[in-house]
């Protein structure tokens, strides 16, 4: 048996973690997704060669501390709020890369309002949408996008749409609003789409260069505390009840 | 050569965050302030400066904005009256609690609720007491002329920015709508992005370079003790801004034996009113802070060694009239009259008011 300190050498090396991912421990979950669109947005910055230039907005809820994963500015937005920070800050910098970061709650349900309209004025940033169809940082409430029947905190026997309403699906709407550009539904639940979802960031960050607009991405996530399964059961659910109503696959690419 | 003009307070305040190279102003309509974002949209100040003006989709919009612009480090304001500033709250204890400066301007009108659209002084608590949660303070500019509502855009930038933390402008319906003449403050530019670097580079997200760590702008702090930590911090700003900022303004008080304290319209209607006492032969003086935080303690206990009583005079059911109390001890009498839900009083209502509750009383 050869020692591990002879194989780890400059030329086997095969994989590097990128230099715009710090080296804090992360404090989402075991199986959670959103370590993965982290690292995928880090990567991207630093083959763009755009860290000095690129913003940062976080939200509230589990990715409220991102700020502590990627070596940028980052600004920390209060819940619902980060597409109006994320305004002035294209407005005032305009040759800056500016993105928000926000789960379901904070931008399908709070931040509606911010959403559509940063998202109608076409503000020249790139929108990360974690939609894990669950609060995951208060400890698995119901959110917008949470399925019917699903049960949560706080829908206990299910979400009852006579009660709550149908999900909703505002990626569809946000793709109607002549201010988008670019608008996707991606997923990071096997090699394949960790892939094509990492070609959608570069192209929605590529974007910006062009002054095109708001591109848009929502990511089909997981939440296995919140649904309370194993993260390999939880990629199985996803994929079995999410993307029926959550459907991945470009909705508008301009 | 100065340059005057005729103009509305509320006209002066766009003009005044041109001429003093504020960055962005984001808003939303609301009587009786829309002549601000009116003044400003008509100006184009796009073309001029490079300043950003953008009508937001909801006041909750336009403070955050606010915050977004203010953590890059630059001169960014909003403005709104009563209702509209009840709905900021929430992104003023923000930037409070991120520590960034920016100046907001209200226009009050009555309250609660709804309420009426005519003037009123019924937001002080707001204000200066706090207004969103947790334990912070703004700085508070009242003005009390068209004059004043031109210099203190430029002075609150300043002081926002000398402590890293939010100003206001705490005005109302009347100084925001009355014509009177005012001196235009000289033109100074933006600063530029290499100014800004240089100026606020320690703090504000201009993009993280090689040779720092990265800024956050962020009122998180999950561990208590270090949450405790922060609060004592704040709270040794604030105290230091209590020490050195103060301002107010004392008229007719060399041998005045009554007093009162009044500010923004209350103290124009109160220097009137002093008149009509003095030809009574009441001999009364007036105290008008012009910082409402930090609030000119000091001067009204010193003049509570000196006058019989006190009136607090105004446009609410008695705010102010606390902090008099506090300032004075019990050491005289000190009496709240106020006319409110957007009722001025008249001067001679005041002078009755001084001599019921206060001479007589």
């Amino acid at each position: 048996m050869s020692d591990i300190k002879d194989i780890i050498k400059e030329e086997n090396l095969v994989y590097k973690k990128t230099k715009v991912l710090t080296d804090n421990v992360m404090h989402y979950c075991p199986g959670c997704s959103h370590g993965v669109v982290h690292k995928l947005i880090a990567e991207v910055i630093e083959e763009m060669g755009i860290q000095e230039k690129t913003i940062g907005i976080s939200p509230v809820g589990c990715s409220v501390l991102a700020y502590n994963y990627l070596d940028i500015d980052w600004q920390e937005a209060a819940h619902g709020r980060a597409p109006a920070l994320a305004t002035a800050v294209n407005r005032l910098y305009p040759e800056k890369y500016v993105f928000t970061y926000q789960g379901d709650g904070d931008l399908a349900s709070i931040g509606a309002a911010e959403i559509i309209h940063a998202c109608n004025r076409g503000e020249n940033i790139v929108v990360f949408f974690i939609n894990n169809a669950i609060y995951g940082m208060t400890g698995g409430q119901m959110a917008p996008t949470t399925l019917p029947g699903m049960p949560t905190s706080t829908s206990p026997y299910g979400r009852d749409v006579k009660m709550s309403g149908q999900p909703l699906v505002i990626t569809e709407l946000i793709a109607q609003l002549p201010g988008t550009n670019y608008v996707t539904r991606q997923a990071v639940h096997t090699p394949a789409a960790v892939r094509k979802c990492k070609k959608a960031i570069r192209k929605a960050f590529e974007n910006i260069g062009q002054k095109k607009g708001t591109s848009f991405i929502e990511v089909v996530a997981t939440c296995n505390s919140g649904w309370k399964l194993n993260p390999v059961k939880s990629n199985e659910w996803m994929v079995e009840n999410m993307f029926p109503v959550y459907k991945p696959g470009d909705l508008k690419d301009e | 050569m100065a340059e005057y003009k005729l103009m509305k307070g509320n006209e002066v305040i766009a003009e005044a965050a041109i001429r003093c190279g504020c960055d962005a102003y984001f808003g939303y309509p609301i009587t009786p302030q829309s002549e601000i974002l009116e003044t400003l949209t008509l100006r184009q100040p796009w073309l001029e400066t490079g300043m950003v003006v953008l009508q937001a989709e909801s006041e909750v919009a336009a403070i955050n904005m606010v915050y977004g612009g203010a953590a890059c480090g630059k001169k960014v304001m909003t403005s709104s009256s009563s209702p509209g500033i009840s709905l900021k709250q929430e992104g003023i204890t923000y930037l409070a609690g991120a520590e960034l400066p920016c100046l907001v301007v209200n226009v009050v009108r009555g309250g609660p609720g709804l309420g009426t659209i005519q003037p009123a002084q019924s937001d002080y608590f707001q204000a200066v007491k706090g207004g969103g949660h947790g334990d912070y303070k703004l700085i508070v500019l009242a003005p009390a002329s068209v004059q004043e509502m031109n210099d203190f855009v430029d002075l609150g930038f300043e002081l926002s920015f000398k402590y890293r933390n939010p100003a206001m402008i705490l005005s109302d319906g009347i100084i925001g709508q009355m014509m009177e003449k005012v001196k235009l403050s000289p033109v100074k530019p933006r600063w530029t992005d290499e100014e800004v670097i240089k100026l606020n580079g320690s703090w504000a997200t201009t993009g993280k370079t090689a040779d720092r760590p990265r800024n956050i702008a962020t009122s998180l702090e999950l561990d208590s003790a270090r949450q405790e930590q922060f609060n004592h911090k704040l709270q040794a700003k604030y105290k230091e801004i209590q020490e050195k900022e103060v301002r107010f303004e004392k008229i007719a008080c060399d041998d005045a034996e009554y007093l009162f304290v009044a500010y923004g319209s209350s103290s124009r209607i109160c220097q009137k009113a002093i008149d009509l006492a003095r030809e009574k032969g009441i001999k009364v003086g007036l105290l008008r802070p012009i910082t409402l935080f930090p609030y000119p303690t000091k001067a009204i206990q010193e003049m509570a060694e000196k006058v019989k009583g006190i009136l607090a005079v105004e446009m609410s059911a008695g705010q102010m009239v606390e902090d008099v109390r506090l300032a004075v001890n019990g050491k005289v009498k000190v009496e709240h009259f106020g006319r409110f839900g957007g009722m001025i009083p008249s001067p001679n209502e005041v002078v009755k008011a001084l001599e019921d509750l206060i001479i007589k009383g």
